[in-house]
Parts: structure tokens; C-alpha cells; sequence
């Protein structure tokens, strides 16, 4: 069985003249230690799917299951990374990444070492007392993905995370994420409308059309060794943009060589 | 340069408000003002001194009114927001009303208020509540509300509970606001004090700076006038400093750090 398996998912927002389908039969699996984006056009659907994931929205029909258990509302066994850093501005830095340990109720010096582990992988140490507001767009970001490990999840959810960062930044993140995410094994289900992004990072890519979304294609990226920037520049890496392309309806009246 | 930027921040409205009292003298004299229409700043001081111990008592006879109603409006104004904020019926209910209510001039109501509960200190602590109930309560639901939804769903995400969503992020979110209502509502709960002294009363400053102006004794009511703007510097003062304790007590600070 497979880590998670999303089936004949459907959401429907409003009722009668107003109704919108956000999303439409909606089938997606993928394993543990796996990384999946899911690549789409803005408002198709994706966030609404991460959040139907997450338990945090009900789906109108279909089944989400993870690791093997229905999902019916919040479970508390992922993290979730927001678009925007989201940090509480009366809190440190330290005290912001402990926020779901206090949730939790396991706020004990085990966590304590623990998010001050985290600070140190993601280059923050110094800034463990500091405000979020004396930190840098990359950095809050930054600060809200070890929020995300600290309860070490076995899934993170992540909803356009670096989408509003600078291109240097985004690159850098990109690096850190594929790091943090080698060394706690965890699965990451991935929403960007990045297509480089999506292949840089991804195991596997599934691409969503407009609204109503369905899933378009779902294709796995297989280049060879260790991702590093140099990867973009591979054949391999090419091929998925173009797949990716493709199915995102980008190449339509374009001449394609075949 | 600091030294020079203290002396500036000191020095300049110190001028400025020596060139008032100065214009303020000289208009006196140069126009022969009596006494019983303008007092010139002199006879007001001398009018301060001698009455210290009036003015002290009729102070503090309006301070606790002005405090008490402040706490009795921020008692039951923040538990109403909490109410309205979080219910969607509550909130149909009740805002439209507390919107249009806040149109009524609240001093209107003062001599209803008088009929109702006395000469009393009851019918001051009513108007104060009155005028200040309202900037507490509208704030506190706004600051409540505005609450950033990633927030609460990031709580949510950890099954927080309802009482942990709010004592955890939606009511620290929401405390400047509360702040900023309550700065807003003691200014206004002076001028309700005064209100219902003037309405109604036989000790205050209210009643004094109206009593002193019917025996023409207008050095004691400039004086008064005085008592009561150093009052409502002092409560407004209270309020900001709570607002600087709490902005340091917030963010809790890690131990050992």
C-alpha cells in the first residue's frame, strides 16, 4: 500500500447556480521518502488538494489516505509550509519553531535541542532570540520550515513555499530543502507553478490542468547522480520541461520536432 | 549629535509652550482682561497652589470614577468582542447594532443616565462605560478578526484546540489592537467623568470647574481645568506604559538566553 494514496477526489465549492469545482476526480499516489509536485496554473485547484491532504478542508467526494489511515480533519503527523512565512510576530525565532511542540504538549529540552538543531541546518543559529521581522524574506521562510519539522513529520506540506522569494534565493532553498529533507527521510507533497522548480526537486511530477483541475499527467524525473544546479543543464532535465510543457498546454501551435 | 537631539526634543516644546504663557500674560495686561473672564497664567498658578488639597480631592473623587468605568468597560467590552469575533450569529446579531449604537452622541444619554441611577457615583461609572466600551470593543473584534488564517489553520493542523487557537494566537495577534482601543477609551472616559459630573453631581472636578464658574471664580476653574488635564495625562500614561510592559512580556524570551 502505498504512503499515500488520494483517489476520485472532489471538491466542490458553493451550491447550485454558484457552484465551483475546484477540483475533479483528483487521483495521486506516491511512497514514502518520496518528493512530489504538483505543478499547475495558478487557481487549479492545487492548494485545495494540499489542504484536503492536510484534513484542514473537507472533500465533497473520493478518499485520501495516509499511511494506511482515512484522513478525516486534522492529524497533526505533517508539516505545513505556507505560502507566506506565517511566523507570530511576538515570538522569537526559537520560540516560533517550538510553537507545535507547545501544541502538542512535548515541549521539553529534547525539543528545545531539537529546533536548535534545526536553526543550525538551516543556517539560522545566530538568530535564534531574533524577531521575525529582523530577518530576511528567505530567512522567515526559512524559520517556517524547521516550524514544520520540529514534530518530526513523516509528510510536509508545502503550498508554493518559495514563490515569493527572489530567483537566488529560491535557488538556495531549493538546495537547503533537498538537504533537510536527505537527512530526515521525509515525504514532501510539493505545490509550485515553477516548472524548473518542480523537476529540480521532484521524484515526480504531477501536472494539473485549469479548473476544473484533473490530474493532466504525472511523469517521473529520472536524472542520474545528486541534484545540483548543474543538473538543470542536462538533457534529462530539458526533457521534463519539455514533458512538462507539454502537458501544462504551453507548446499548443508551436513547432515541435518529434 | 544625541546631546544636541535631547536638548532639541526638550528644549523646543518647553519654547513653545513658554511662548503661550508668555502671549497668554501680555494679552492680559495690554488688554486690561478682569480676572473673572480670562485669569492670567499667574493668578491661575496662585489659584493651583492654593487650592492643592481641593483640587486633590476632587481629583481623586473623578479618577476613580474615570477608572473604575475604564475597567468596568475593558471587562465586559473584551470578553463581548471575543464573543462577536468568534460566532458568525453573535456577530450578525450584535455588530450592526453596536455600529449604529456608536452613533448615538453618548452625552444625549447622560441625563437618561442620571434619571435611571442617580446623582451617584453609579450614574458616572454608567457614562464612562458608555463612552469607553465602545473603541474597546470594536478594536478588540477587529484585531481578533484580522487574525492571519495561516495562523489559526497552522493551530488547526496541530489539533490545537478552540481554547489554544485563541489564548495562543488569536488573542496575542489581536492585543495591539486591544491597546490601541483601550488608549483611545481612557481619553474618552475623562470627558464621560467630566460628563456626568456636569450633569449631575456635588464632587469632582466637573462639578468644581462648574461650581467655581458660577461664582465667577475663574482662576479655580482654569485650575481645575488644569487638575483634570494632568489627570488624563496620567491615566492615558498608565495605559502606555502597559502597552510597554506587555510588548516586552509577549515574546517570550527562551530560558538561559
Amino acid at each position: 500500500m502505498a504512503f499515500v494514496e488520494i483517489s476520485n477526489v472532489r471538491k466542490v465549492f458553493g451550491s447550485g447556480a454558484n457552484q465551483v469545482v475546484a477540483l475533479d476526480e483528483a487521483c495521486l499516489t506516491f511512497e514514502e521518502n518520496e518528493f512530489v509536485a504538483l505543478l499547475g496554473p495558478s487557481g487549479c485547484g492545487k492548494t485545495t488538494l494540499l489542504k484536503i491532504v492536510s484534513g484542514l478542508l473537507s472533500r465533497t467526494t473520493g478518499s485520501v489516505r495516509v499511511g494506511g489511515r482515512e484522513v478525516a480533519g486534522p492529524y497533526s503527523d505533517y508539516g505545513f509550509v505556507f505560502q507566506t512565512p506565517s511566523l507570530m510576530p511576538w515570538r522569537s525565532v526559537l520560540q516560533n519553531v517550538l510553537f507545535p511542540m507547545e501544541i502538542l504538549g512535548k515541549r521539553d529540552a529534547a525539543a528545545q535541542q531539537r529546533a536548535e538543531q534545526l536553526l543550525d541546518l538551516t543556517g539560522l543559529h545566530a538568530f535564534a532570540n531574533a524577531r521575525p521581522h529582523e530577518l530576511s524574506g528567505g530567512m522567515q521562510q526559512r524559520v517556517s520550515l524547521c516550524r514544520a519539522l520540529i514534530h518530526k513529520p513523516k509528510l510536509l506540506l508545502m503550498d508554493e513555499p518559495f514563490g515569493a522569494l527572489d530567483e537566488f534565493t529560491r535557488l538556495d532553498m531549493n538546495d537547503l530543502l533537498l538537504k533537510i529533507k536527505a537527512e530526515t527521510g521525509a515525504s514532501v507533497l510539493f505545490v509550485t507553478h515553477s516548472i524548473s522548480e518542480a523537476i529540480y526537486l521532484s521524484d515526480k511530477v504531477v501536472v494539473f490542468s485549469r479548473r476544473p483541475a484533473r490530474v493532466s499527467e504525472e511523469f517521473r524525473i529520472e536524472i542520474q547522480g545528486p541534484r545540483t544546479q548543474a543538473c538543470r543543464f542536462t538533457p534529462e532535465f530539458t526533457e521534463a520541461e519539455r514533458r512538462a510543457s507539454e502537458a501544462l498546454g504551453l507548446l499548443v501551435g508551436s513547432p515541435q520536432e518529434d | 549629535m544625541p546631546l544636541y537631539e535631547t536638548l532639541s526634543r526638550i528644549g523646543y516644546p518647553t519654547a513653545g509652550i513658554a511662548v503661550l504663557i508668555a502671549v497668554w500674560t501680555v494679552s492680559c495686561r495690554i488688554f486690561d482682561i478682569p480676572e473673572a473672564v480670562l485669569p492670567s497664567p499667574d493668578q491661575v498658578a496662585a489659584a493651583f497652589a492654593g487650592n492643592l488639597g481641593l483640587l486633590a480631592r476632587e481629583g481623586w473623587v473623578t479618577l476613580q470614577e474615570t477608572a473604575l468605568g475604564f475597567a468596568l468597560a475593558m471587562l465586559v467590552g473584551i470578553p463581548f468582542a471575543i464573543a462577536i469575533a468568534n460566532s458568525r450569529p453573535l456577530n450578525l446579531m450584535f455588530y450592526p447594532l453596536l455600529v449604529a449604537l456608536q452613533s448615538v452622541p453618548k452625552v444625549a444619554l447622560a441625563p437618561i443616565v442620571l434619571v435611571w441611577l442617580g446623582t451617584g457615583i453609579e450614574s458616572k461609572l454608567a457614562i464612562v462605560w458608555l463612552v469607553a466600551f465602545f473603541p474597546i470593543i470594536i478594536d478588540t473584534a477587529a484585531g481578533l478578526r484580522s487574525t492571519p488564517r495561516d495562523l489559526i489553520e497552522l493551530a488547526r493542523s496541530l489539533k490545537a484546540s478552540p481554547w489554544q487557537v485563541f489564548y495562543k494566537v488569536q488573542f496575542p495577534a489581536a492585543l495591539p489592537f486591544v491597546l490601541t482601543g483601550a488608549k483611545v477609551a481612557i481619553t474618552l472616559a475623562v470627558i464621560g467623568a467630566v460628563i456626568g459630573e456636569f450633569m449631575g453631581s456635588s464632587n469632582g472636578l466637573g462639578y468644581l470647574l462648574l461650581s467655581a464658574t458660577s461664582q465667577l471664580n475663574s482662576s479655580l476653574a482654569f485650575a481645575s481645568l488644569f487638575a483634570l488635564s494632568f489627570l488624563g495625562l496620567g491615566v492615558y500614561a498608565v495605559v502606555e506604559l502597559v502597552e510597554i510592559g506587555l510588548a516586552r512580556w509577549l515574546p517570550v524570551r527562551p530560558a538561559g538566553h
